[in-house]
């Protein structure tokens, strides 16, 4: 099923000024770009830390043992076993018959936790943002791009990868930035050798940054402008808003043309548009769309947007989603949470303001997850902070349990994985984390790793650079 | 004359409301005031029953910490305090010294003179911002002391100084006595400018190459070895009783590096390869001079035989890697590698965010190579105040030093604790009961800015405000003062 949807996202995937190219150079210049980035990447990379390049370790038969499982949808089992086969979780329970075959893993005084997942990154996509342009392939040129997939220029073989997992972060919404829609963003697994075996939904969503009257970017835009003051600076965002509508809405109706030409072939033939085509499934409501916003204002504004124009949207950021709490639960707009390690947006903030907020939203019935954050460039390398960024959170009010949902079973849910993924039940994917401690503790070590039932060992280019230099004498 | 009667009204008005607002977070505090508070301030304090995290000579289970006139009187069990003293309850709590962050920017108002390779004139002494809410931020992480480095886009930057974060006060009350001021020096690509254009109009800066950069050095303090000679000539000169010799010209370049050679001022390093750290050694034990801390010193773990030789101390960030091409090879192992190599260590934050949370940055190194968790709180306490030569003040719990501590709500090694209460010098500079307290007055004051004049819509009077703009975030190394957002 995902690799048939995968070879979609191939046929698909453009860049902004594809609509005026045929369909088979477009396919020609994909595949070509896509050699040449994974090439000159390469390149780049001193020595290539990840381990058996090229080979996926097998999705092996394991029984972990006498652990304390923390399932996250359910109770924790004190003592208890989980069995994984085939690349899933076949069993877990107190009392769980271990099928012989299987290879024991004894987990005595450990803890079993269903991976971390990331709803905010741009891992795969960035490997040295500054100095290295050549490595960096997340911001396409123009403001609309609806058809840059993030999937597209993943490298697998990022060092950043095996970094982020081995501390127990084993799934990513890895996206797109820059311009009004930057692209779309891929779920991926952090582990496989080709973007494809990596994807879970190859393309989970829509990005798009709202347009809005302050801010770096409207910054640029104001002085590219001319623009002075702040009634001309909401005048000049809302042009982008209506610039953005207008293209969702010739989205919408070349989804219909489309549609009446599949089921009646006298009408007129309409024109392909890769660009249009690509915005189909998300101005039908079929795929969210997460749109970046931070301030009250821009919350607001993108949530009625992505109402009037029937999206389906989630909100990416939200360091004021607390103010607007009530509105995001009325209209039952998740938040993937960004700023908790963030400096406050004002200066008269209080200084917990950023560390309260998922707390705020949790008490408020807003649905939520914690991200590391995709502000831009350095976020990447910090994506393995993933929990400390939920512990953070639970210093400052968020039950600990909730903490743990909020970077596993939330964005899952939020993503709309959580048949597969952000907990420990039978049927879904095995991506497991065992540790000698709490998974948000920063002392915490990781003892196994299972991605998709592989186990993985628990080296990474940090590791490989600490063994060659540890006895240097 | 009635104009000037309602003019004058209206100045004592706002005088009156712009002390009343004087925004200390919600401290009103006026210089009257604050004179008050300090002289009301109680001169003892006792926390009770609190685990004590002495760092220098273990944890201390059900004890107590005396405060008396700033400095710690005595730590241990059923301490007695006099009449008068603020006695707080610590049942439960933690008690660790406040946290000292050997890299930081906070406070001031400029970075980087960047416009010449050699910028030893400048101090940051100069441009400390008291009001700086992030100073604030940071006492609520736990940290009271700060090394205030100026940037790091020259091989010979400006004059930094130790501050302690006594928020609230005038800046002259921040620095920490007694404390030897230091000078920035910084090597690899920021120097070279390697990832900044020229401002427009402006030819590229030399040195542009590693090369150049061991030369601005070199040829600096071949220029203040020559001047030293000077002045040691005249001073001489004048002994002796000659009056022929005149006194040189001063030079405010080169007079810090002649300190610097006198062993007057320390000399932090900003660094990424290892190549370079083994460059400013060479140059270094050349020239007779020490590098007190290598800064960032990411590559540190490459040559940790060679630094610990040297005798210079390690200032690194606990994890921050990848993000530049010199950046690439680091490891979060290069605490512990250096560490047991013997060089000194302690973890930085180079940010306003990252200095309000240094006890994640130091739990991670019990992940990252198995430091104990002494080891661990080591790397923010007492090994940063070694580095600045502080250690005699502050960094542990012990008898007779300052009263910089900090009371936290669980083991500040774990991610689920906070700070509830922070002093330095026996004051208490931050309270989260009382930061709570204040906050309904906070409110109300904001509700009132928010209906005064410049903030009220063109359609009832005001004018179209302008454009909000971002705050420029001083807290970065790289950041380049040139108007210009140089990323």
């Amino acid at each position: 099923m995902r690799r048939r949807k995968a070879v979609g996202s191939w046929q698909l995937a453009v860049g902004s000024y594809a609509r005026f190219v045929s369909f088979s150079v477009i396919y020609f210049v994909v595949v070509a770009v896509s050699f040449c980035s994974v090439d000159s990447v390469q390149a780049q990379q001193p020595s290539d830390p990840t381990f058996q390049q090229g080979v996926l370790p097998p999705m092996g038969f394991y029984a972990i043992r006498n652990a304390r499982i923390v399932t996250v949808s359910g109770p924790e089992i004190e003592n208890g076993t989980v069995v994984i086969r085939n690349g899933k979780i076949e069993a877990v329970g107190a009392n769980v018959t271990v099928p012989s075959g299987a290879e024991m893993i004894d987990a005595r005084g450990l803890r079993v936790y269903p991976g971390m997942i990331d709803a905010g990154t741009s891992l795969g996509l960035v490997e040295v943002p500054e100095g290295a342009p050549g490595t960096v392939d997340a911001s396409e040129i123009g403001e609309m791009n609806p058809n840059a997939q993030a999937l597209v220029a993943i490298n697998p073989h990022s060092a950043h990868i095996a970094v982020t997992r081995v501390n127990g972060v084993t799934t990513v919404l890895t996206m797109p930035e820059g311009g009004i829609i930057s692209g779309q963003a891929a779920i991926i697994n952090l582990n496989g050798t080709t973007p494809r075996e990596m994807a879970v939904v190859p393309q989970a969503a829509l990005v798009i940054t709202f347009p809005r009257a302050a801010g770096r970017r409207a910054e640029f835009i104001a002085e590219q402008q001319g623009v002075t003051n702040l009634a001309q600076a909401i005048e000049a965002a809302n042009r982008q808003v209506e610039q953005l509508r207008k293209l969702l809405r010739d989205a919408e109706a070349y989804g219909r043309a489309q549609d009446a030409y599949a089921h009646d072939k006298n009408l007129p033939r309409p024109s392909q548009d890769v660009v249009l085509a690509s915005l189909v499934p998300f101005v039908r409501g079929e795929r969210p769309v997460v749109i970046r916003a931070d301030r009250e204002s821009e919350i607001r504004a993108a949530v009625r947007f992505a109402e009037e124009m029937r999206l389906k949207p989630i909100i990416l950021g939200g360091d004021d989603a607390w103010k607007v709490a009530s509105f995001l639960k009325e209209h039952n707009v998740p938040v993937i949470v960004t700023g908790t390690l963030d400096l406050p947006l004002r200066e008269d903030d209080y200084y917990d303001t950023l560390y309260t907020n998922a707390a705020r939203l949790q008490q408020a019935g807003v649905r939520f997850c914690i991200s590391s954050g995709f502000t831009n460039s350095e976020t990447n390398s910090q994506v393995r902070n993933l929990p400390f960024e939920a512990g953070m959170a639970a210093a400052f009010g968020l039950p600990k349990d909730e903490a743990l949902k909020a970077v596993t079973l939330y964005p899952a849910q939020i993503m709309g994985v959580a048949d597969r993924l952000g907990s420990i039940e039978a049927g879904k994917m095995a991506n497991i984390v065992v540790t000698d401690g709490d998974l948000l503790e920063a002392r915490t070590h990781v003892r196994y790793l299972f991605i998709e039932g592989r186990q993985l060992p628990l080296t990474s280019r940090h590791t490989e650079l600490y063994e060659q230099f540890k006895n240097r004498r | 004359m009635r104009d000037k009667i309602k003019r004058l009204i209206v100045f004592t008005i706002s005088l009156a409301m712009f002390s009343a607002i004087n925004p200390v977070h919600g401290q009103t505090r006026t210089p009257d005031n604050q004179a008050e508070q300090r002289r009301e301030a109680p001169t003892e304090t006792l926390i009770r029953n609190a685990t004590v995290l002495t760092i220098s000579h273990g944890t201390l289970q059900n004890s107590d910490v005396l405060i008396r006139r700033g400095k710690i009187a005595a730590v241990g069990q059923n301490l007695k305090a006099g009449g008068g003293a603020r006695v707080i309850d610590a049942t439960g709590k933690y008690v660790m010294p406040g946290i000292i962050d050997c890299h930081s920017h906070t406070m001031i108002d400029a970075i980087n003179e960047g416009t010449v390779s050699v910028s030893s004139m400048v101090n940051v002494k100069d441009v400390l911002n008291p009001t700086d809410i992030a100073i604030y931020r940071e006492l609520a992480g736990g940290t009271t002391t700060a090394n205030v480095l100026h940037g790091s886009a020259n091989s010979i930057g400006g004059q930094t100084i130790v501050v302690k974060l006594k928020y609230g006060r005038p800046a002259s009350e921040f620095i920490f006595p007694g404390a030897l001021p230091g000078i920035k020096f910084a090597l690899g690509e920021n120097p070279k400018r390697s990832n900044f254009p020229p401002l427009p109009g402006l030819q590229r800066r030399y040195p542009a190459t590693r090369m150049g950069v061991e030369e601005t050095i070199r040829d600096a303090f071949t220029r203040a070895v020559d001047y030293k000679k000077d002045w040691d000539d005249y001073r001489a000169a004048q002994k002796r009783g000659d009056k022929s010799v005149l006194p040189p010209r001063r030079d405010l370049q080169l007079e810090p590096l002649v300190e610097v050679l006198e062993g007057k001022r320390y000399v932090h390093a900003h660094s990424y390869r290892a190549d370079e750290i083994l460059m400013l050694i060479n140059v270094a034990n050349e020239f007779g001079f020490k590098v007190r801390t290598f800064q960032h010193v990411l590559e540190g773990y490459k040559v940790a035989r060679e630094i610990a030789e040297h005798g210079a101390g390690g200032s690194t960030f606990s994890d921050w890697w990848g993000y530049k091409i010199e950046a690439y090879d680091a490891t979060p192992y290069n605490t512990a590698i250096m560490m047991r190599a013997g060089v000194v260590v302690s973890v930085n934050s180079d940010s306003n965010e990252l200095a309000r949370r240094l006890n994640i940055e130091a739990a991670k190194m019990m992940k990252y190579g198995d430091l104990t968790e002494e080891e661990a709180l080591k790397l923010i306490t007492l090994n940063p105040a070694i580095q600045l030569g502080i250690q005699d003040r502050v960094g542990t719990i012990d008898l007779g030093k300052d009263a910089d501590v900090v009371i936290w709500n669980g083991h500040p090694l774990s991610v689920y604790s906070r700070p509830e209460t922070t002093f330095i010098d026996g004051e208490i500079f931050f309270d989260r009961q009382q930061d709570i307290a204040r906050r309904a007055d906070m409110e109300r004051e904001r509700a009132q800015l928010e209906q005064a004049e410049p903030n009220r819509p063109p359609a009832q009077g005001g004018t179209a405000p302008t454009i909000p703009r971002r705050r420029p975030s001083h807290d970065t190394d790289d950041e380049w003062d040139g108007g210009i957002d140089q990323r």
